[in-house]
């Protein structure tokens, strides 16, 4: 990935962090987010991780911000006014936040750092001949890498009981939703 | 090319943006989304270990993906319980500013 | 020594838990109480002259054992004959006295109660036992005389009678501690050979020393035996049941401290002329005569029959203690026994006359009652007539030996005697006169008719020992003989002054007193008791007791409540309260101690 992508990248994911705290409108935040997720999205695809990425774009920007917004919207909530920040909290928050910043800096520059390694994809091809022949031949004859192909196969052969209870959670996550915005009737 | 070190100081940054947001904002949706921020730096770190960590045929380890996946779909299934609970909170109480919230003081 | 001593002691015991577990509501209650009290009094006449010990550990600690035991002498079974004897009578009596109370099963309860632990005084082998027993006879009395409690006034003198024993049981206290340190026993056996030890070690302070320990031992007499100055809380006792005066506040427990007394007395085996010359003895003998002296003066001018007998009784303790105090314990111990006889049949009496009149009290409201009711007013007659002294009858022979004891070793106290004996057949015969001759002055003197036989039979049994108890013979029962005893014996100044004594007294009491409606002598300064209990009431409960409860209160609110008990909680609470600033309620502020603790877990694994 060009420095140049993963800088943009970067920098609009922290900036839309930036902005999500700092905004005061709940939907300009939410909508920050959406731009802060394009940027980290941007990024997983330069990594390589293309399913991920899209994943990331649907999932957050597409569903959960929606959820947000609509949230948002259905509470009616305004611009704070009239609140003002205590101070002593924020200054804590700040001196928090500089800290860890200042450890993440340290164990960074304490610890080796690594250049990108270049992918093996005929290492890669030998590695799923037995197991996927389409995603060897992918791998060998495209030159490409099957990312999606990859996840599937990882996940209906190594995780397929936790993808079960997944799928149990998000029923139970579905049923416990309408349980809690239920009205009470008496 | 970007190296290790620049994907996991971003994903650090955002990391302390999220928990700045957490600390600092009095908003309990927002407080969630920044949530949202720490859960997504996480998964970056996760996604940059496995690019540069390759497995031993030489591709990005897909274990780690795994990971991330199932982090996203915990993500979105607390975002819908967590915003359920926020507006029957609300509707309790007419207020999501934390400020409010002070049942739990001992 | 066999099971029947023990059997004697805990009989009672028995009975009274008995009672008070499993037949508070029944009228079987009565029955136990008063069946042990027959078994007692047979056993007690089949222990008489026997001797021996019996005891064992009750609690040991390095080097030192306190036991329990009993003893048995001449002195105990005598005096266990006095206890059961009169107790079975007043048992008896009360069945029919306390007929109507409500509160039947208590009051037995309290009588058996009374019996154990008054059992226990007398046989008591050792120190630690007597102070055990001697607690608890203060406890029995208390419930007795606060047996209607109901009646503030009754409460009042339980809680008087109470507090002013313990007044006395704290030197008593300290006087065992004393004797204990002296005599290195606390068995009374074993006292005699510790004080000679002690005398050999320490001839200087000997005398000094066991003077203490006797004075402090003393106080314990002078609570229970209430002697001057904590007289007080006897007349107030009469607050009580009649019974329960004629048995505890008459006969049995006020004379526990002349037992105690003559017990110690004895068990330390000196000279008795070494004994005389000690400096306790002069206190014990002047505190005796003076109490016989004041208690017979507040007498003359008290209007309630119950409180004439008890400063009489007040008066005859004081007689008793004198004669302990003169080294003369065995007079004590006989007029003691006598006593016990013949004021038990005065206070059975008088509790017949209150009965019968519809308990009305006060004498000048009674009148013609020798007429309505011959048996009780006959009986009356020979307990006063043995009060005071006529020869022929007990009370002549035992107070005829401790006027020559008094007469022989200290002349002063001997006048002061003689005035008492004086006193004596005054008041008394201003009392019979008053309430049983002339004409009926109230309504309830008017319609008194004759008791039943559950009364007058204990009554006529009390007169015959009243008359016969201090003849050669009879007076074997005694706890402890004097040479001479029971014989006539006119020689010397003492029988002639006693005898003019008595006629004197009743001669004027007569003459004054005949067909008076009410009393025509009025000396405040008796009837208001020489104003010891306004002293009391006014000056050392309000300021010295005030006072001292402020400071006891000092000390309880600020130093124990307030530094200790309070200090260790408010410290506990301010610790508390410090954490509970923690849990603000405050949702970013556990975000944040949260983010704190992840940057310090971070600093700690990764830069250490």
């Amino acid at each position: 990935m060009p420095s140049l992508l993963f800088w943009f990248f970067s920098l609009l994911m922290l900036i839309g962090g930036i902005a999500v705290v700092a905004f005061k409108n709940p939907v300009s935040c939410a909508l920050s987010m959406v731009a802060s997720f394009v940027g980290l999205a941007g990024l997983f695809i330069g990594l390589n991780a293309y399913f991920t990425g899209i994943i990331q774009i649907l999932v957050y920007a597409g569903a959960i911000m929606v959820l947000f917004l609509f949230i948002i919207m259905l509470l009616d909530l305004k611009v704070e006014t009239g609140r003002k920040p205590k101070l002593g909290a924020v200054a804590a928050g700040f001196v928090l936040v500089i800290a860890f910043a200042i450890q993440l800096i340290g164990v960074l520059s304490s610890s080796p750092d690594k250049e990108l390694p270049k992918l093996d994809l005929a290492a890669g091809a030998a590695h799923y001949q037995d197991l996927s022949p389409k995603i060897a031949n992918t791998l060998s004859v495209d030159q490409k890498l099957p990312d999606v192909h990859i996840i599937g196969q990882t996940l209906f052969t190594g995780y397929n009981l936790p993808l079960q209870i997944l799928g149990v959670l998000l029923l139970v996550a579905t049923v416990g939703v309408v349980v809690l915005s239920k009205r009470q009737t008496n | 090319m970007a190296t290790l070190h620049q994907y996991l100081l971003v994903s650090g940054l955002l990391f302390a943006i999220g928990l700045a947001g957490v600390v600092l904002r009095r908003n309990i949706i927002i407080v969630f989304m920044c949530l949202e921020l720490m859960l997504s730096a996480a998964n970056l770190t996760l996604i940059a270990f496995s690019r540069f960590n390759l497995t031993s045929y030489g591709l990005p380890d897909p274990n780690s993906q795994m990971l991330v996946f199932f982090v996203i779909t915990v993500a979105a299934a607390e975002v819908a319980v967590g915003l359920a609970i926020i507006v029957a909170l609300y509707r309790a109480r007419q207020t999501i500013h934390t400020d409010d919230l002070t049942s739990m003081r001992g | 020594m066999n099971q029947l001593p023990w059997i004697l002691l805990f009989l009672p015991l028995v009975v009274a838990a008995a009672n008070q577990l499993f037949l508070k509501r029944s009228p079987l209650a009565v029955i136990t109480s008063v069946a042990s009290a027959a078994i007692t009094f047979g056993i007690a006449v089949s222990l008489l002259g026997k001797t021996g010990t019996s005891s064992f550990e009750w609690a040991s600690v390095i080097g030192f054992s306190i036991d329990l035991g009993i003893t048995l002498d001449p002195l105990s079974t005598g005096m266990m004959i006095v206890v059961t004897g009169i107790g079975l009578l007043v048992h008896i009596f009360s069945v029919a006295y306390m007929k109507d109370d409500e509160a039947k099963a208590r009051f037995f309860t309290g009588l058996s109660l009374f019996m154990f632990s008054m059992t226990g005084i007398v046989l008591a082998s050792n120190f630690i036992m007597t102070f055990i027993f001697w607690e608890l006879v203060g406890v029995s009395s208390y419930l007795l005389i606060g047996h209607w409690y109901q009646k503030d006034s009754a409460a009042d003198a339980a809680k008087k009678a109470f507090l002013c024993n313990r007044v006395g049981d704290f030197g008593f206290l300290i006087g065992i501690l004393l004797l204990w340190r002296i005599t290195d026993s606390l068995a009374f056996d074993g006292m005699a050979a510790g004080v000679k030890a002690f005398q050999l070690a320490h001839p200087a302070i000997f005398a000094a020393t066991l003077s203490t320990a006797l004075l402090c031992v003393f106080c314990g007499a002078v609570g229970k035996s209430a002697q001057l100055p904590l007289h007080v809380w006897l007349p107030d006792a009469m607050e009580g049941p009649t019974p329960v005066s004629a048995l505890i506040h008459a006969a049995t427990m006020v004379a526990a401290g002349v037992y105690m007394l003559f017990r110690v007395q004895f068990s330390l085996h000196l000279e008795p002329e070494f004994l005389r010359g000690l400096f306790s003895s002069e206190v014990i003998a002047w505190i005796g005569g003076i109490t016989a002296l004041a208690a017979a003066l507040m007498a003359t001018q008290q209007d309630d029959i119950k409180r004439v007998l008890a400063y009489s009784t007040l008066s005859q303790l004081g007689y008793m203690v004198m004669a302990v105090g003169l080294v003369a314990g065995e007079a004590g111990m006989f007029h003691l026994f006598t006593h016990a006889w013949f004021k038990a049949l005065l206070f059975l009496g008088s509790g017949a006359v209150i009965h019968a009149c519809h308990h009305e009290q006060d004498i000048w409201k009674m009148g013609g009652l020798l007429k309505k009711m011959p048996i009780t007013g006959i009986t009356f007659l020979i307990g006063f007539l043995a009060l005071i002294a006529i020869p022929g009858t007990s009370g002549f022979f035992s107070k005829e030996l401790i006027l020559d004891a008094a007469h022989e070793h200290n002349p002063a106290l001997f006048w002061i005697a003689a005035v008492v004996a004086v006193l004596t057949p005054f008041y008394m015969t201003r009392l019979f006169v008053v309430a049983f001759l002339g004409k009926p002055r109230d309504h309830g003197s008017e319609h008194a008719h004759e008791v039943g036989p559950l009364m007058f039979v204990p009554l006529a049994l009390l007169a015959v020992m009243a008359l016969i108890s201090g003849y050669a013979g009879v007076n074997k029962l005694s706890p402890a003989l004097p040479e001479h005893a029971g014989e006539f014996h006119f020689h010397g100044i003492v029988p002639w002054v006693s005898l003019a004594a008595v006629a004197i007294g009743v001669a004027a009491g007569y003459l004054l007193y005949k067909g008076k409606d009410k009393d025509p002598v009025s000396i405040p300064l008796f009837k208001n008791r020489f104003y010891v209990d306004g002293f009391y009431d006014n000056v050392v409960v309000r300021y010295f007791q005030d006072a001292f409860a402020g400071i006891v209160n000092f000390f309880d609110k600020f130093l124990i409540d307030g530094v200790g008990v309070g200090g260790l909680s408010r410290g506990a609470e301010s610790f508390g309260n410090l954490f509970r600033r923690v849990q603000s309620g405050n949702l970013q502020g556990y975000a944040f101690t949260f983010g704190l603790g992840v940057v310090l877990v971070i600093y700690f694994t990764v830069f250490r």
